[in-house]
Order: C-alpha cells, then structure tokens, then sequence
C-alpha cells in the first residue's frame, strides 16, 4: 500500500458523475442505440423439458412480409462453434439454439428475424416445429444417480464436477472432537433479474470486415468469445463499451444471444438486434443463479470451538456449463469464512439437468456458502446452549493473526471482526433489543434475531478455474486505466470495460484526481471500444475498486513521475530535490517553480527541454495484475483466491404473525468493513442494494419449475422482487480495516449485504419460530411455507397439551 | 393509424399501429429514450410517465389511448439541457441510484408525489414508489432523495428569510 498522506478526494461523499444523465432520461441504453435498417429477433422456445427435434417448418412465418429469415440450431451451429465451457466437458456442448434437442422447457429453438419486433413475435406463433418428448431429470439428487438420463448422453452421467478436497487432518479433528453435529440447508434457484433484460445489437460491415456490437453486457473477455464462436478474428470484432448496462450483478454474459444476432448481421446484411422480453429473459436468457444443496458437519468442543468442517455442496446448474460450475470453486477462497477452523474438507458436485442453465450471480456463490456456514455456527450455539454472538466471537480469526492463511490455501489480507461487532453491538443497544424481541413475543408474535458474519472475497481473481480445471491455467486477471493529457492540460482517463451501475467513472477519476492532486471533476473519462481498449476483465468479482482503482493510481502515478523527470532536467535536481503540489512542481529551495501548464508545453512542445529518451507527450498506461495473484493451485488443491476480504456482521429483528406466516424486518443492522473507502455514497448503495437482494433472495425469489419441469414463475407476478415495502430502514455501521495489498488500503463492496442477509434472515426465522421446536432449512422461506409449518407445529402442541 | 399526442406540452402528430404501446410509440416515434421497458407486463413500473400528471405504466397503455391526453415523460422535467429539476438535483445529491434504468420514472414517480404532497412522511414516500422496482439500491438513497427534494422545494417556496422545518 502506498501511503498518501492526506487523502482530498478519496473517501469524500462526492457526487457520482454518471447520476446526471441518468436523473434526465439520458443514459444511452442497448435499446436506445438505433442503426438504419435494423432487423428485430424473437425467439420460439421449446414447450418440453426434453424433447428431439423432429422438424422445423418455418414455410408459414416465412410467407409473412416484414419476415426475413427462420434461423433453426443446425444452420447455426453449421456456421459457428460451441459457446466454451469452463470445464474440461467437450460433449456437453452448447449453441445458441437447440441443435437436435431441446434441453429445458423455454430453451430456444429457432430466432425469427422481421422488421419489426411485434412482426418477429407474430411470426414466432407460425413457426411449426414437431418434437418426440425425452425422458427428462429436474432433481439434482436425482441428476447424480447413475442410472439417471443424462441431459447430455454424449457425456455419459449428469456429472459435470465430483471433486473432494480434504485441506488439513480432517478425520483427526473429527476424531478429536467431543462433539459433532451436523445438517442440510437448501439455497433455492434465484438470480439477479436486472430490471433491463439482456440486449444486443450487431451490424456487420462487409467493407471494413468488422463486427460492430452493441450489448448490455457485464462479460470478462466477451469480445475474444464472439470472435471465436462467430470464426472471426478477435481484431475483428468491435465491442462499443460506451453503452449503460441497465444492472447485471453477474448474470449479464449474453454470449449466446450475440452470437445469434451476430450470425443473423453476417447472414443477411443488415444490422440485427435482440433485446429479451421478460419471459425470453428469465425462462431462457440462461442467467439463473446456483440452485444448491449443502450437507454440513463440524466437529466442535464444548467451547463451541469448531475444529473442522465437512461440506458437500451440491449444485443443479441446469442443461448446459458455461462458467457456472466454477461457482463451486470461488468459495474455496473463503471456505471458512471469518473463522479459525483448522481444516475442511469440501465436496463440489456439479450436476447437469433439465432446468435453464446458470450464469454467475453477484457473489459467485459466496452468498450460499456464507448461508451454510452461518447456519453451522447457529446450530453449534443452538446445541451447546451458547449466545450466537459470543460462538461467533470464540471462533473468529483475530485482529493479530493478519494476514491469515486459511486451509484451502488463501491467505486473508486483513480484518479486526471484534471491533465491528462491538461498535455494531453498541449501536443496537444488544440488551434492548433482546427486551424489544421479547416485548413483540409477549404480544403474542413470534419474534426473532437473526446474526450474520461474513466475508466478501474481493479483487476478483480466476483461479477458481486452474483449480477445476486443470487444463485452464491461467494466472492472470488483470485491469487496465490510460491517461493522456493534451495540449491544453485537460486530462483524459480511459477505462476499457462497460459498467452496469457501480460508478467505475466515478471511481476513476477519485483515483486519478487523488494522486495528481487535480479536481476529480476536470477529469474527462472516456469508454473505448474493445479493439483500442487495454485489456480489461469486467466488473465482476467485486474487484474494480481494487483493480480500476489499482491501474488508474499506478498510470497516474507514472504520470507524475515523467513531469517530476521532466522538471527535474529544467532545475538539474534529482527527484528528491522536487516537491509536486496541485499539479505543479517546484524545487525543494523554493527558489523555481513550474506550473502544471509549464510541464505540459514542454512535454508537448518542446522535446529540445525534455530529458533525453523522453517520449513527447504526456501519457501514461498501466495494466495492473490482481495482487497477490500469479500462482497456479498445489496439485492437492490450495489457491489464493482473491486479494482481499471485507467483512460483514448482520444484526436483524424479525416480527412474524403467526397467523400470517409474513415475516417483517422490524430492525436492520449492518456493520461493514471494506477498508479505504473510495466513494461513500457508493459503497453505501452497494451495501443497502445488496441487502435488499438478499432479502429477495432469502424470502421471496425463486424460479420454480413443475413436475413437467415447466417454469412456474416466469414473470414479476409470480417471480417476486422486493418493493420499497419489502425493504425495511438499514442502519450501516461503518469500520476500516485497510488492506495492505492494495494501493489505497481499499477493498471490494460490489457484493456486499448480499452475502450476508440472507444467512441473517434465516436465522432470524429460526429464532422466531425456535419456540414451536420448528425450523427451516430452505431459501426462500415463502410465507406460505412458514405459515404452513407455525400452523401444523401449533396444531400438534395444542394436542399433545 | 394516426394519433395526436400531447407530449411535454407539444402537440405531436404520429403514426401507429393499434397495438402500439405508448412506451414502444415514446420511444420508436419520438425518440424519447427515457422511458424503459422493464417487464412490459406492468409490475416493475421502468416505462413510467406521467398522463395528465398521474404516474402510469406506458407498457399497459396503447398509444392511440393516450389521445388528448397530457403526457410528461422524464425530457419534460428538466428545465433545460444540461439543467435538472429540483428533484433530479436531489437524486444526484444522495445518490439514488445506480445503473440509472429504473430512474427516470422513478423521478416522475416523485414528481408527482411532490405535486400532491408537498410535505410526505417517509411512509407516504415508501409508498408512492413501492410500485417502481428499484434492482440496485435497495430504495434507501432514492427515499433519502425525495425527502431531501421536499425539503427543498418547501424551502425554495417559503417567504424570505428561509421556512424552518
């Protein structure tokens, strides 16, 4: 970490720049970019979970004026390649659309292309297809017994990933502990459902041999998989960066729909758009989130000290791969959470079925470990008669053992959990709240607490993929920031990814301003398109705060030093002899002096007054690679994961009727640690949306399908996101630790509050209704499930009294 | 067919099909981009606009219905380019907001609030968005914001010397 000794406009509640064009209607969405002669895509879906596709008769929509083109799977995938795969599974293979068979009921078979988006619709209902239904697998349990049908029978079982890491003496320490005990908690299928669904445009140009694209999209090197799957060169394929992505949190990836409208540009020369309705989004965009099961055990002492942790997750990804088995890996860098259990031993099982595929989802599956791990350390107090806090307590990794190397292998940069949860204990008044928890009892509600520790691994790496997949062997992830300033001294700073909401513009120019001691607001930021960019991986794994951040302060930085080199040959002195303040630098005598201006002229005028090998002008670049990055897994499965890891501590009180079965969030505390905060009001949006996330996800999302494995919510009437009624008042207590592996102490909050609501919620459910000698163990809990349960557990107390 | 519409105070004469929502006729045939297509089945409320100052989802109305009509939509509040609303301003001071796709009626929304009610409790506030869809921020900063526009609005319409609240 470089020091900077008084930070002006790091950590200041500045405005966010790109909030101005928002508040007037002037974000420049996918579907506000109009090209001459755009042609309109909708798509025909499967109605079967599994089914072979007999035929296509398309002769009825074609006869249609407006309609121009049929596309089916065979003739797509004749002229593209597969979509990638994250693991090394060949024959589970992928395509826009069905090829043969349909996989899941909603998978899209045929994309029809009219003048109008109404018109495709229209010609959609006429496109005949004749399927012969196909045994079809819904459960993953039932996924992973070998005589199951395999969704993809060239790849033999539904087993994507089986792989068990045993870090530390787990038997010993089972062996070794008086006590043990252990549970089964399920994270139901939900996702991010931006309130945008995914876009696309593309225009291909014949006379440029150029791919043009226009997409919504949130996708670490999504232009090298267009190029790939469409057969182009990646110099080929223009991704323009400039575009508002309306919300992702993870799940914006939108290969296969560019790929689709990609092929239709190429095929019928004209620019070719796709933007989901909300039914192609969520039966079929494949952005659903991990739909899991976890087998926990622990053995513990009767302290309450855990010793070691057995975990099987199990996870449903649906029909195809992509990255999301490596959802399963990610929390590996976190398998412990804040905690000092000496040794795991963690089962990833991954398994294909007839359900839509999943992408990533905000958090990588860190939300459902946190959720699993939390309900562990709840159980253990439950069992041992313990206050859940002071379990917590007992068990957490202290402020003095930073950094911190847990048995999978991550080392933890840096943490101080007590603190946080004394300054969070103080705020809410602990004994107070109990008495308002008992208070509401008394009235006759079922009233409960619920607490969450957590962490929120940041600083987005890849390891997760050399980890399972031992052909992949990256090592690198890096980011990107150029600054150039012209002859007028105005600065311009690029960065080289779209954003979806997280201010990367605000970020950028705090950062920049910040070393160059320049207003942040004079500073010009700029989108490249992907083939002038610096390469980038996207906004995903909470990193841009750590890798913006890093890039855009070691450019500046570099930046710096060519002015320092630049007055340090007018003044003959070395570096040590010059003092640089607001943009100017002056010798340490005092005696001369150049102005910001003085040093620009002279760079960009006057190569006679540089110091010699001095390129003119003034720029800077800097691609920055994840701290702490850079090493490939140990063969038995240890990796450092991600750089950095913020903390969370959730302190909730639920009220439920008992009549109702509708839990109400009386009181939300949260006390949040992610270092060096470089934005407030963004760190502080991040934290309260995320939260809300959770709270949708531990109450009221899921994608449910049928025992036809038909899905039943497939729109916001039965799909249900949480209004401003639903979202109670969040009082945030802040702390910071800094990291010291990150050039400004910061670490990430893009997942924030998700990671740990929904544990809190639960546990705040179960303390409620712990009374009734009833719990739950599966997200979300419905209100109709929880009243079902109040009901049935009242009924059989009042016959047993 | 043709419809007129009276868009932001102009009278607008444009071409529809019948089925045309008034969300797809905003922003096909007046390239008025403000208005987003969220759910196009009316829960998330991102399409919309105001109709003789009431907020109302442009996805569930056709064009040819809004006929004689007033229509706001989000160009129609600032009050020129590059200037923003008392209300706009507020939503960049407290940070309502994040991708900016759900803000646009989320503004009109308070717009029309602050129309009816000068002065709203944070319940009246909770309420009057609660049929707007917010994925990003969890409506903390967003009620944060149409409280702090109130406030002031009320101040910038008291006498002289500042209304004390």
């Amino acid at each position: 970490m470089s020091a900077i000794a008084k930070l002006r406009y790091v950590s200041t509640p500045r405005r966010v720049r790109e909030d101005r064009r928002f508040v007037a209607g002037h974000g420049r969405y996918v579907a506000d970019i109009k090209a001459e002669g755009t042609l309109h895509v909708a798509l025909v879906a499967s109605p079967h979970a599994a089914a072979r596709i007999v035929s296509i008769d398309a002769s009825a929509a074609l006869a249609m004026p407006g309609v121009h083109h049929v596309l089916t799977g065979e003739e797509l995938a004749a002229g593209t390649d597969p979509l990638m795969n994250g693991l090394d599974t060949p024959e589970v293979r992928r395509y826009p659309l069905a090829v043969g068979q349909a996989r899941y009921a909603g998978e899209w078979v045929a994309a029809v292309v009219a003048d109008s988006r109404a018109l495709a619709e229209d010609a959609a209902e006429r496109v005949r297809i004749s399927y012969e239904v196909l045994p079809y697998v819904l459960d993953a349990e039932r996924a992973l017994e070998p005589d199951s049908t395999p969704v993809h029978p060239g790849h033999g079982s539904n087993v994507l990933l089986d792989r068990t890491f045993v870090w530390g003496e787990v038997d010993k320490h089972f062996a070794e502990s008086p006590y043990e005990l252990s549970f089964r908690v399920i994270w139901g299928r939900s996702s991010t459902v931006p309130i945008e669904t995914f876009g696309v445009l593309a225009s291909w140009d014949p006379w440029r041999n150029m791919l043009e694209v226009w997409a919504s999209i949130q996708m670490p090197k999504y232009s090298d998989q267009i190029a790939r799957a469409v057969r182009l060169p990646a110099n080929a394929v223009r991704v323009h960066q400039d575009v508002d992505v309306g919300g992702s949190y993870g799940v914006k990836r939108g290969i296969k729909q560019t790929v689709i409208v990609a092929y239709l540009s190429r095929r019928l020369g004209r620019p070719v758009r796709l933007i989901e309705d909300r039914l192609e989004n969520m039966r079929a965009g494949d952005a659903h989130g991990p739909d899991r099961i976890f087998d926990v055990s622990v053995a513990f002492n009767a302290e309450g000290i855990i010793r070691s942790m057995k975990m099987r997750a199990l996870d449903n990804v649906g029909a195809y791969a992509g990255r999301s088995p490596f959802q399963l890996g990610k929390p590996v860098g976190a398998i412990v959470g804040p905690y000092q259990i000496q040794s795991v031993q963690y089962r990833a099982v991954s398994v294909t079925t007839n359900k839509a595929a999943q992408e990533a989802v905000r958090g990588f599956g860190q939300a459902p470990t946190n959720y699993a791990i939390e309900t562990a350390i709840d159980k253990v107090a439950e069992k041992l008669g313990l206050d859940r806090i002071e379990m917590r307590r007992r068990n957490f990794i202290r402020k003095e053992q930073f950094p911190y190397l847990i048995p999978s292998g991550s080392t933890y940069d840096s943490g101080d959990y007590h603190t946080v949860v004394a300054k969070v204990l103080d705020h809410v008044q602990w004994p107070a709240l109990e008495q308002e928890r008992d208070r509401l009892r008394a009235k006759g509600l079922l009233a409960g607490i619920g607490i969450a520790a957590c962490l929120e691994p940041s600083g987005g790496n890849s390891s997760f993929e050399p980890l399972l997949n031992p052909k992949n062997t990256t090592t690198t992830w890096m980011d990107s920031c150029r600054i150039n300033v012209d002859l007028l001294g105005d600065i311009t700073v690029t960065i080289h990814t779209t954003s979806s909401g997280q201010g990367h513009e605000t970020l950028a120019a705090t950062v920049v301003g910040e070393v160059l001691e320049i207003d942040p607001d004079k500073i010009r930021i700029m989108r490249p398109d992907s083939l002038t960019s610096l390469p980038s991986n996207s906004p995903v794994g909470s990193r841009m705060a750590i890798m913006l951040g890093g890039a855009a302060f070691h450019a500046a930085h570099k930046l710096k030093r060519k002015l320092l080199r630049i007055a340090g040959h007018q003044f003959g002195l070395a570096g040590d002899q010059l003092v640089y303040a607001g943009g100017g630098i002056a010798a340490r005598d005092g005696k001369r002096k150049l102005s910001w201006m003085d040093l620009v002229l002279i760079a960009h005028r006057h190569i006679h007054m540089m110091p010699p090998d001095t390129e003119p002008g003034l720029e800077a670049s800097h691609i920055y690679q994840v701290p702490t990055g850079g090493i490939l897994p140990t063969p038995d499965g240890r990796v450092q994961m991600y750089p950095c890891h913020s903390f969370e501590f959730h302190v909730i009180l639920v009220a439920i009727d008992p009549d109702l079965g509708k839990p109400e969030i009386r009181r939300y505390v949260i006390g949040h640690d992610c270092g060096t905060v470089i934005n407030p009001h963004i760190v502080k949006g991040m934290t309260l949306g995320g939260i809300a996330h959770g709270i949708g996800a531990a109450l009221l999302e899921e994608f449910v399908y049928d025992e036809q494995g038909q899905m039943i919510t497939q729109s916001f009437m039965d799909y249900l996101l949480p209004s401003s009624h639903e979202v109670p008042k969040v009082e945030i207590v802040h702390h910071c630790t800094p990291s010291p592996f990150t050039v400004l102490g910061q670490k990430g909050s893009g997942e924030s509050g998700y990671l740990g609501a929904p544990a809190a919620i639960s546990g705040a459910i179960n303390d409620a209704i712990r009374p009734l000698g009833i719990s739950v163990g599966k997200l979300p809990i419905r209100i109709s499930a929880l009243s079902d349960a109040v009901a049935a557990a009242r009924a059989k107390s009042s016959v047993t009294s | 067919m043709k419809v007129e519409l009276t868009v932001n105070g102009e009278s607008r004469l444009t071409e529809v099909e019948p089925r045309k929502s008034l969300l797809d006729c905003l922003r096909d045939n007046f390239n008025l981009n403000g208005a987003h297509a969220g759910c196009e089945h009316g829960v998330c409320g991102a399409c919309t606009v105001l109709v003789d100052g009431q907020p109302v989802r442009s996805c569930l109305m056709f064009a040819v219905q809004a006929d004689g009509y007033a229509i706001t939509t989000i160009e129609g509040l600032t009050p020129a380019p590059g200037e923003l609303s008392v209300i706009q301003d507020a939503f960049c001071e407290t940070h309502g907001m994040q991708c900016g796709y759900c803000t646009p009626a989320m503004v009109l929304t308070a717009h029309a609030l602050l129309q009816r009610n000068a002065a709203p409790t944070r319940e009246e506030i909770v309420e009057s968005i609660s049929g707007n869809i917010c994925r990003c921020t969890g409506y903390g900063q967003i009620v944060e914001a149409i409280a702090l526009a109130a406030d002031r609005l009320s101040r910038a319409n008291a006498p002289q010397g500042g209304a004390v609240r």
